[in-house]
């Protein structure tokens, strides 16, 4: 077990180290860091010196290792737009998109799962085929059209809800800020989260209701109907057991992409977070920030790539013995 | 004769379709007396699972009982309400299924499923309950039973996967087991000790089994009679060491010459030209008619009816003499 | 699973090509039997003749400063009180006629929407083979780089591509690499799937006779893949390439909305949603619901045509 994790987390810095090299290339080779810090009206002789004192004429290697030995140390250089550096940067707005993500992906999984199995159960109830052409429509809906249907009707017709911005902040420890104490915290987290969680929630209940479709037809649960088990045990004990094991996976995966998906959300909501740094430096070509986000977001991939793998070993007995085994 | 555990009689079963319904069984018919062993043989696509399906009550729709009647000890099942089927399920039938590697839940322990099972058809305690599981590991011939039965599926071999799904479909005691296929999946050198198994629980169990498969040698070895199926129907049903030395049905006849034997060493296994056809494309009168070798006009175009000759039914032309009234000709359409 | 599917009618004998399977699975008559697939269908091609033919239908052309005048700017649509009768739908802030302007918005999107499925095919199907088909360390080097790409949702990757591009492209001029970026873009970002699908069928394939068979008689590698291999792998191809098309056109759709898209002289239905967000609070709602209402109805419709596409062509479901 120990060694799978090890083994594991060598082939997550394998991909870690690999996203890097992709990041330093973008930060040395597309941005010009030195253009980028210094006026117009800078001599050339300032250049050099500032070339040669960033270590830009360095042979290669080297400089992508001290990229990755810099980033490692979470130190991505200073952001071309703000003049600061990017990890002051990213950490400050690091809990909003956090937060959001977090209440985006408990409302899916709380909603999604259960539809899923609905729908799987009774193919043919009108409330299965209401969830199977809303979910149809949630996957057609661009997230950010749904953004702004949510706002017309709950802002700006009815007034109940706060259409931008994250409301009051309370302070945790000397740099984690968070919504979820205040009253307009929450009421401003309602809208954006809800967004964000729908396509989740969508693909969410489409792959648990074709996972159980599948489990069903399985010869495990043809021999446990077969035994005389009640329908009850046959679709709770047998078959969500063993759907659960590859939704696992891809449910991982799908809320790690939540915070990659909420810079569209974040736009609509102008919600203060990482997103909307990142689409900002996209549109200023402010190369530092996107590496810097770039390799944040293989790094969460890899976290929740460890914890699926840990969460798989723990539901399958298979794979526990695989992993002894191996 | 007693009273028959399981009668069947003029099953049909069709699945729907966009282009109409396809007949899939048609005339079935027979009786199985209690503690007797029935095999019933034929290609693959002849029916014999479907019939175990539809006696079971576990058939997969598209396909439904279009017609006839399933009597177990009397009584009608075949249109019993869902919740009354699956309390006989288990209780009073019993199923094995082909694959014992697809048959047990990968992620319960076999001592759960097997206690769940317990539990499910009597009113033992848990305690009970597991005391039963060990007992039935033992008589299935599990070793170190109180070892394995914490154990998960994949650490058990096929054979003795398939040994605890036979412990599994005898632990409410059933009167009547359905196998199917229950060796295929299995290597050649398990598939006599599941079989020998099989036979000495069912009898121990007073237990009637339908024995499924296409190993006539099996049969041969095992069942008290046999049942030989094509396109959907009974062609030849009779006393197994009768079927085996003269069967009457040329389909039948065919299949029995196909059987390797160790006497014969000279001559070849007999084929039968020719494939079964589709469900789709039955052709009118004896299904079999197209690969016949005595085939006569009549086989063309009139259905035989099973006729008994004996002890055995036939459903062949070539056996009507007339004076033989047949038992079953309102299956006649 | 035991006889059954054995023992459920063959239609035809299983012809293994990607027509036969068309003809196999009766594609028109399960097209005909879901009214839902039909109107999806007949919307679809609606949408795609409005989009051909928008400049015919359009009474003004949006792209065209000259033809647009501030003095028109937020007319209401001309069924509300106070509209102008020469705007159907209204016109934005740009004294754009938003009819105009949806349908080359709609062309843009399509054409954007299309070229990215292509390239994105293009690039997958061309890894696939070869990664399905050389096996080795060429296998493992594509499928991890797919691997590596499919944690990364599609809308990160399309950012990320429009940003370097974006600054390679330095100087130039916006509304001319636009275009161009975006196909790009959307290319780059949805070639995975395909690339994953054509390496398992061709890893099948390639061990069947008839491609053993091929390779005995001395038929290139290529012409081994294009003509004996690609064929058999063009079902699900298709089923991915429409459901792509769905999730392409909303890509182009947000990276407009979200401002690296199309700029607004050339808007796209997400440019002229973008837009139209800005008046959501000053009451002119015509601007932003009549392009998301096409834009919604436009991918809905293509997701319902690729839903239906992906169970008539697997046979498992019927």
């Amino acid at each position: 077990m120990i060694a799978f994790i090890i083994r594991r987390l060598f082939a997550s810095i394998g991909v870690l180290i690999a996203v890097g090299l992709i990041a330093f290339v973008l930060f040395r080779y597309i941005g010009d860091p030195v253009n980028q810090m210094v006026g117009i009206e800078t001599p050339e002789s300032e250049r050099v010196a500032l070339r040669q004192q960033l270590g830009l004429n360095d042979p290669a290697p080297v400089q992508a290792l001290r990229f990755l030995a810099n980033a490692a140390r979470l130190d991505f250089g200073i952001s071309y737009q703000f003049k600061q550096p990017v990890s002051e940067l990213i950490g400050a707005r690091m809990p909003a998109t956090l937060e959001l993500a977090f209440v985006a992906s408990i409302m899916s999984l709380v909603a999604g799962i259960p539809m899923g199995v609905y729908t799987a159960l009774h193919r043919r109830s009108a409330l299965a085929k209401l969830f199977e052409a809303l979910s149809l429509v949630g996957i057609s809906l661009p997230t950010f059209l749904i953004g702004i249907l949510l706002i017309y009707l709950f802002a700006v017709t009815l007034g109940w809800l706060p259409s931008f911005g994250r409301g009051d902040v309370v302070h945790i420890g000397s740099w984690w800020t968070t919504g979820l104490l205040t009253k307009s915290g929450l009421k401003s987290i309602i809208m954006p989260a809800i967004t964000l969680a729908l396509f989740q929630m969508t693909l969410i209940m489409r792959l648990v209701r074709a996972e159980m479709l599948e489990v069903l037809r399985a010869d495990y649960i043809r021999f446990a109907r077969a035994r005389g088990l009640s329908e009850r045990k046959v679709h709770f004990r047998h078959a969500l057991k063993n759907t659960l094991v590859p939704v696992i996976t891809v449910v991982g995966l799908q809320l790690g992409s939540i915070v990659a998906f909420s810079i569209i959300t974040e736009t609509v909501f102008s919600w203060p977070g990482m997103g909307q740094l990142f689409l900002q430096s996209v549109q200023n070509v402010d190369i530092p920030i996107m590496a810097a986000y770039l390799l944040f977001i293989a790094f969460l991939f890899v976290i929740i790539n460890l914890v699926v793998d840990l969460l798989y070993a723990a539901v399958d007995p298979r794979l526990r013995v695989a992993i002894h085994g191996a | 004769m007693t009273a028959p555990l399981l009668s069947v009689k003029d099953l049909r079963v069709e699945f729907a379709t966009r282009r109409g319904p396809l007949t899939a069984l048609d005339g079935v018919s027979f009786d199985l007396a209690p503690g007797e062993i029935l095999g019933v043989v034929g290609e693959s696509g002849a029916g014999k699972s479907l019939t175990g399906l539809a006696i079971i009550g576990l058939l997969d729709p598209p396909g439904r009982i279009a017609g006839g009647e399933i009597r177990l000890a009397g009584e009608r099942i075949d249109n019993l309400p869902p919740e009354a089927m699956r309390k006989i399920r288990g209780r009073r039938i019993g199923m094995i299924f082909q694959d014992p590697l697809t048959s047990l839940n990968p992620l319960l322990r076999i001592g759960d499923q097997l206690v769940e099972t317990i539990l499910t058809h009597t009113s033992l305690t848990q305690r009970q309950a597991r005391e039963r599981a060990l007992a039935l590991l033992t008589e299935v011939g599990i070793p170190a039973p109180e070892k394995r039965i914490d154990g998960y599926p994949h650490e058990f071999s096929g054979g003795m996967r398939q040994r605890v799904v036979i412990a599994l479909a005898l632990c409410a005691e059933p009167a009547l087991v359905i196998a199917d296929e229950p060796t295929t999946a299995l290597d050649v050198s398990v598939q006599a000790q599941i079989i020998a198994v099989l036979k000495r629980l069912a009898r121990e169990h007073h237990a009637a089994v339908i024995l499924i498969t296409h190993d006539m040698g099996v049969i041969a070895e095992t069942a008290d009679r046999v049942a030989v199926m094509y396109a959907g129907r009974i062609a030849e049903i009779g006393r197994v060491d009768e079927v085996v030395r003269d069967p009457l049905h040329p389909y039948a006849k065919g299949l029995m010459a196909a059987i390797p034997t160790l006497e014969g060493r000279a001559a070849r296994l007999a084929q039968i030209p020719g494939a079964m056809p589709r469900l789709s494309a039955i052709p009118p009168g004896c299904a079999f008619n197209p690969r016949c070798p005595n085939v006569f006009d009549r086989c063309r175009i009139e259905r035989p009816p099973p006729l008994a000759i004996g002890t055995r039914r036939a459903a062949c032309w070539l056996y009507d003499r007339g004076e033989v009234a047949s038992p079953a000709k309102e299956a006649v359409s | 699973m035991s006889e059954i599917t054995v023992e459920l009618p063959k239609s035809e004998p299983t012809s293994r090509s990607f027509l036969g399977r068309v003809k196999d699975s009766d594609l028109l008559a399960s097209f005909l039997s879901s009214k839902v697939t039909v109107v999806a269908g007949a919307l679809t091609l609606i949408f795609f003749l409005a989009a051909v033919f928008a400049p015919l239908i359009a009474p003004t052309n949006p792209f065209d400063p000259a033809s647009n005048f501030l003095i028109d700017s937020l007319n209401p649509p001309r069924f509300v009180t106070g509209g102008d009768p020469r705007f159907l739908l209204g016109t934005d802030d740009q004294g754009r006629d938003l009819w105009s302007a949806i349908l080359y918005g709609l062309r843009v999107s399509l054409l954007i929407g299309v070229f990215g499925v292509l390239l994105g095919g293009a690039i997958g199907i061309t890894l696939g083979l070869i990664a399905g088909y050389a096996g080795g360390r060429i296998d493992s080097i594509i499928m991890r780089i797919a691997d590596v790409q499919l944690t990364f949702p599609a809308i990160l990757i399309a950012l990320l591509v429009d940003g370097v591009v974006q600054a390679l492209l330095k100087g130039q001029n916006r509304e001319q690499t636009a275009f161009g970026i975006l196909v790009i873009s959307i290319g780059l970002s949805f070639w995975v799937q395909y690339a994953r699908t054509v390496r398992g069928s061709t890893l099948v394939e390639k061990n069947r006779d008839y491609v053993q068979a091929a390779r005995l008689i001395g038929l290139s590698p290529a012409r081994i893949l294009a003509r004996h291999i690609l064929p058999n792998v063009m079902g699900p191809v298709l089923v991915i390439a429409t459901i792509n098309l769905a999730l392409a056109i909303i890509t182009e759709a947000t990276l407009s909305f979200l401002g690296v898209g199309l700029p607004p002289t050339q808007p796209s239905l997400g440019t002229l949603i973008r837009i139209g967000q800005n008046f959501l609070f000053s009451g002119e709602w015509w601007i932003v619901t009549f392009p998301s209402i096409t834009l919604a109805a436009l991918v809905l419709a293509v997701n319902l045509l690729g839903d239906w596409l992906r169970d008539a062509l697997n046979p498992r479901l019927k």
